[in-house]
């Protein structure tokens, strides 16, 4: 209750001490290079040259590609993953509730914000087709989250990306903090969350 | 599961962060690759360089985030454990982050000492809103004797129950060692 970690960026910004965003920048893009990166063969797996040749086409992580990545072309080129592509794009235009986002990378929303760095002409459409996914689903995000009370969540839970879980996970906080206050246990004292995962975890160290 | 991760990259990197400013790492990496007969000028490697450079920005920021999400979980192991802390904890915690604990202490008592007139007022008590003075619990487990402000003295043994007034009992309630039985 008193341990308030760093939440995640909004927006294109990311913020440094934030351990989601952390996860998030690890995702692999797949990318090209456009200049000769000398000293670095050892990273491609190509019997080669101890050199990366310029045009090598390699994944890498988010982190490394906006490391890398300059306004004027000169270092790399990043390619949209299939989810932000024209196909994929018309599939949430129809129905946005049908996807697995879970699936999709579980980090649709933050990284479709963090694409949008890389200065790509179909900008404008991924961040609008990002926007209106989340309208989309949002709705009955909210209400799952909302009527669940006391039951097994995963199959609702199962099909949202990251950040519509921690909204479902507010959701469900909310919930029984009212359900709490209902019943008229808002007022018992309870031992503190800390205390008692520390407890289960020693239990499990002693039987290991 | 991700802090034993995170705590690899701290033991593998933490003097490359510290040791070294940029230009010497310039200019040593350079010196490597010209060894090796590279023989590239600058330019042609500052790609190499940036790409060097990404990692380690990358590692610092990675264990900068783990060490400040440990922080503020000692941060609110204040708040809801007390002062003192069990052993099997402070075990855990690097001297450094011992001291700053101690610190954090002495902040908080000098400012709950400054509120409420002059004997201050403990605002790590009353976390949720009291509805009487006086609580039944039941003891989770074996804690000695305990006593109360009349000077009674009660012996907590495993499943008793008592009627204990509420600031008295609130600390142990949090730490686990009491539970707060609602009729």
């Amino acid at each position: 209750m008193s341990y308030m970690p760093v939440s995640p960026g909004v927006g294109m910004e990311e913020n440094f001490l934030s351990l989601d965003d952390i996860l998030l920048s690890q995702e692999r893009l797949p990318c090209k290079t456009d200049t000769e990166f000398p000293g670095l063969g050892f990273l491609e797996k190509n019997a080669d040259s101890r050199h990366i040749p310029e045009g090598t086409k390699m994944e890498m992580p988010l982190w490394l590609a906006k490391g890398l990545y300059e306004r004027k072309r000169r270092v790399i080129s990043v390619e949209l993953p299939k989810v932000y592509r024209e196909g994929w794009r018309t599939v949430f235009g129809a129905d946005a509730n049908v996807v697995d986002l879970h699936k999709m990378g579980p980090y649709y929303y933050g990284l479709g914000s963090q694409m949008l760095h890389f200065d790509s002409p179909e900008n404008l459409e991924i961040a609008q087709t990002v926007l209106q996914t989340f309208i989309g689903r949002f709705r009955r995000t909210m209400d799952s989250s909302q009527n669940a009370y006391n039951e097994d969540t995963s199959m609702l839970v199962e099909r949202l990306d990251c950040l519509e879980r921690a909204l479902f996970r507010q959701g469900q906080s909310g919930l029984n903090g009212f359900q709490l206050w209902e019943k008229g246990r808002a007022a018992q004292l309870t031992a503190s969350s800390l205390v008692t995962n520390y407890r289960k975890r020693k239990i499990t160290d002693l039987q290991a | 599961m991700f802090i034993f991760w995170f705590y690899l990259l701290l033991l593998q990197n933490v003097l490359h962060i510290l040791h070294f400013s940029y230009f010497s790492l310039l200019f040593s990496l350079v010196q490597c690759l010209n060894i090796l007969n590279y023989q590239h000028s600058l330019s042609e490697l500052i790609p190499t360089i940036k790409f060097r450079h990404c990692c380690l920005l990358r590692n610092q920021r990675c264990i900068t985030a783990y060490l400040y999400d440990r922080l503020l979980r000692i941060r609110a192991l204040r708040w809801e454990y007390g002062s003192v802390l069990p052993t099997t904890i402070r075990f855990h915690m690097c001297a450094e982050e011992l001291e700053w604990f101690n610190q954090y202490k002495k902040s908080l008592a000098t400012y709950m000492r400054s509120l409420g007139g002059d004997e201050g007022l403990d605002i790590t008590q009353d976390m949720k809103p009291p509805k009487s003075l006086y609580i039944e619990v039941r003891c989770l487990k074996d804690h000695g004797e305990f006593e109360i402000d009349d000077g009674t003295v009660i012996l907590l043994k495993k499943n008793s129950q008592h009627f204990l007034p509420r600031w008295k009992c609130e600390q142990l309630i949090r730490q686990g060692v009491l539970e707060h039985v609602m009729s």
